[in-house]
């Protein structure tokens, strides 16, 4: 650990950043590592090393996550939530939630409840779909 | 029982840097700046709220050792380090324009939200901050 490292870590935590913000976006690895100022090979390494997981992983949970969040929140049709949050095929979309949260959109907006009073960022940070294991909450107890 | 908040602590990976950002940029105003011997006492308050004052506090000796002040500053520039704070905005949208001309990092915002309108940004450091304009 050292200031290169702090360094280095402020310059993923940029690049995350921008995929929080601009998920719809077709972000691709050579553009995020611009960000971070970073070749594309070591973005990925230095990402994942940082992070826990790649950065395609991350946004693709990050999409998913927005689209679990306006499937409860809005009425807008799936098909209009997929392109939303950055998809461009909706058999892709449908197939990437299904594989990563279990049930198909449909099923999950049938199913959850909304998260309406925690500021944004914070929901986005405890619900986008975990590489890392399940929280604990009350309920699960 | 208690009647207010006094002091909330973040911390700062540079005190000076801290300053020019939380008060050069963010507009509030310094409460203390202080040498105290073993560490700088930094706080700082919304304007005319002077009783609630946020520590800017650098982690190091004699407070940690060497290797946990490392430790700390990582998970600081990771931005997992905890501890943010809320403020609270007469105009988001004016604030938030104001902000990112300034060139904030801003991570999420305006959001329409149940409870106004929000909007959350980064310090220099990798620290969390919101804002938000009350609805009612």
């Amino acid at each position: 650990m050292s200031r290169e490292t702090e360094q280095q870590n402020r310059r993923m935590l940029r690049a995350r950043d921008a995929m929080d913000r601009r998920f719809a976006e077709a972000l691709d690895v050579p553009a995020l590592a611009r960000i971070a100022h970073v070749s594309p090979a070591h973005f990925i390494r230095t990402f994942r090393a940082t992070f826990g997981e790649t950065p395609h992983r991350y946004l693709q949970r990050r999409r998913v996550e927005r689209a679990m969040a306006l499937l409860v929140s809005t009425d807008r049709s799936v098909t209009d939530i997929c392109m939303a949050v950055g998809f461009t095929s909706l058999g892709t979309f449908s197939r990437t939630f299904r594989e990563i949260v279990g049930e198909s959109p449909k099923a999950y907006r049938g199913a959850h409840p909304r998260v309406d009073h925690v500021p944004t960022h914070f929901a986005m940070a405890w619900t986008r779909p975990s590489s890392f294991g399940e929280g604990r909450g009350r309920r699960s107890e | 029982m208690f009647t207010d908040i006094n002091v909330s602590q973040i911390f700062v990976l540079d005190q000076d840097e801290a300053l020019d950002f939380y008060v050069g940029t963010l507009g509030l105003e310094v409460q203390t700046d202080q040498d105290l011997g073993f560490m700088r006492w930094l706080t700082v308050n919304v304007p005319g709220q002077p009783g609630r004052a946020i520590l800017l506090e650098k982690p190091g000796p004699p407070a940690m050792d060497e290797e946990t002040a490392a430790q700390v500053r990582e998970l600081v520039s990771k931005g997992v380090m905890g501890g943010w704070v809320g403020f609270v905005t007469d105009d988001c949208r004016r604030t938030c324009d104001e902000l990112s001309a300034k060139g904030v990092e801003f991570t999420d915002g305006p959001n329409e939200q149940p409870y106004g309108i929000d909007a959350g940004l980064r310090d220099p450091f990798g620290n969390k901050l919101r804002f938000v304009q009350l609805r009612g």
